[in-house]
């Protein structure tokens, strides 16, 4: 596994790798979310408590664990950049980021629009939503940072130390946002019951391997495009170019 | 199991899971469209470079 | 030599008392706005008191950071102080403390005033005066990693706050909540824990983490 970290390593492998995996990802992901949604939006019965609305959840559920996920991944990836000094690694945290708040982003947006018929307001100070509302700030400062500086190198490893300090900090706060809607009896939004009925949960399970995969292909695509700036003085990328690629 | 008007309807929640799923459709294609965007206008660009550098 | 180091931060802000006071004055002043902005009414103001107390405290804690490094920056210092045999992370520690000392300690004390200003009940003023002091540290330790960090750039006193505030939330939440607790009856005691493990854990792994960020944005 090492020398696989150590190959991708180069730009030109990387790339290579990413532009290959690509339509196995997106393909991959375009079935499973055929199937998750047609599990998810027909064929699973309407919830004890919450009738049909509970439906939302396989958006939301996904989402909101793809927004950690990713960043666990950025973490991850900025610990190895930082340590082995492989820039591939900053490129890949760099293009992952505007996914990650992506995903943040839509599950605000849907645990929102769950939490109206459920509390009774658009926006609703649960665990889960605000915990996920100060991660989409920490996604944009990170996404900031890298940004604002001239030189890519410093702005990349200045957005790894943020990356390491964030994803250190998430539990912190998630634990503590907890901590705090417990003291005024709130609940995070979940289902009637803690156990799920398998037609329910099995396309949950789908949505969840399938926003995996696209943000796989998300990924494969970005990164590529981080790497032909980056990397764009290189021979390699200019043969490329040339030769008219995908 | 439910008619085609229960699945429109959503059993009266229609007005908040219809949006939620339209938002991630937006989300979804959205970034997608807009990374396979980036992914060329850096391919063409790195073209134009080559071509000059050729010159 | 880090003895000297700390009297040194504290004789410069001696010398230029207008930026160390800067904090204190502003928290003091802008949580007047309150009463002002919401109503006389203690009814009103003393459920909200330790939140406002908490949440101008931190707006005030991040008015010194760009100070940390900026100064030393511009005159070379900070070059010296990457070159010295001394650990990197032993300095930022000190200057960090330095830091607190001059505007986080005022502050600590500055709460008990404004929690009496909006009616929080004498008895409680000490839940206030303890969690400003283990929360105040926590806030200047993630500012000196946000300081270092941006320490180059021409833009930081705006990114500072914006990367700051997200990090340092749980601070808040258990801080201001302490105090609330305490004024509902119920022990304050679970939050002071909370936040003596984020000090804790602040002070051993952000010193070492600001080292590595200030190399990294001096070399950029």
């Amino acid at each position: 596994m090492f020398t696989w970290l150590h190959k991708m390593g180069s730009p030109p492998v990387l790339y290579r790798f990413a532009e290959r995996a690509a339509p196995w990802c997106k393909w991959a992901a375009f079935v499973l979310l055929a199937a998750g949604l047609v599990g998810g939006l027909v064929l699973s019965p309407p919830d004890y408590q919450q009738g049909d609305g509970f439906r939302i959840i396989y958006i939301h559920v996904p989402a909101a664990i793809m927004s950690l996920l990713v960043f666990g991944y950025m973490a991850v990836a900025s610990a190895t950049g930082l340590i082995w000094r492989l820039r591939m690694a900053h490129a890949v945290t760099a293009a992952a980021a505007p996914i990650g708040a992506a995903f943040t982003f839509l599950a605000l947006v849907t645990g929102s629009l769950w939490g109206k018929p459920m509390w009774g307001t658009y926006w609703v100070w649960d665990a889960r939503l605000t915990s996920e509302l100060i991660l989409l700030f920490i996604y944009l400062g990170y996404i900031a940072v890298v940004n604002a500086f001239p030189d890519q190198r410093t702005g990349d490893r200045a957005g790894a130390i943020l990356a390491l300090v964030g994803a250190v900090d998430i539990p912190i706060v998630h634990y503590s946002v907890q901590w705090w809607t417990t003291l005024h009896q709130g609940a995070t939004l979940k289902l009637s019951g803690s156990s799920m009925a398998t037609s329910m949960l099995w396309p949950l399970l789908t949505m969840m391997v399938a926003f995996l995969l696209y943000f796989c292909w998300l990924l494969s695509l970005r990164v590529r495009t981080e790497i032909l700036h980056r990397e764009r003085r290189a021979t390699w990328v200019m043969r490329l170019a040339e030769n008219g690629d995908s | 199991m439910h008619s085609f008007h229960d699945f429109l309807t959503m059993g009266g929640y229609a007005v908040y899971v219809w949006p939620a799923y339209a938002v991630a459709l937006v989300v979804f294609v959205g970034s997608g469209w807009q990374s396979r965007r980036g992914l060329r206008r850096a391919l063409s660009r790195a073209a134009r470079r080559a071509r000059e550098v050729s010159k | 030599m880090l003895r000297e180091l700390l009297r040194r931060e504290l004789l410069i802000a001696w010398r230029r008392p207008g930026e160390a006071m800067t904090p204190v004055v502003f928290f003091l002043v802008t949580s007047m706005l309150f009463p002002l902005g919401l109503s006389p009414d203690a009814s009103m103001l003393r459920p909200l008191a330790p939140g406002i107390i908490w949440v101008v405290a931190f707006l005030a804690g991040m008015l010194g950071l760009q100070r940390l490094f900026r100064a030393d920056y511009e005159d070379g210092t900070l070059e010296q102080l990457l070159l010295s045999p001394r650990p990197l992370t032993l300095i930022i520690l000190v200057k960090a403390m330095g830091h607190w000392l001059v505007t986080g300690l005022p502050v600590v004390i500055g709460g008990a005033v404004v929690a009496a200003m909006l009616f929080v009940p004498a008895r409680y003023i000490v839940t206030v005066v303890i969690g400003l002091l283990l929360g105040t540290p926590v806030l200047t330790l993630l500012g000196t990693m946000v300081a270092a960090l941006t320490v180059s750039l021409r833009q930081a006193s705006v990114l500072g706050p914006v990367l700051i505030l997200p990090l340092v939330t749980p601070v808040l939440i258990f801080g201001a909540h302490s105090t609330t607790l305490a004024m509902q009856g119920q022990s304050p005691v679970q939050a002071f824990e909370a936040l003596a493990a984020m000090l804790i854990l602040s002070a051993s792994l952000l010193p070492a983490a600001s080292a590595v960020a200030l190399r990294i944005s001096h070399e950029g």
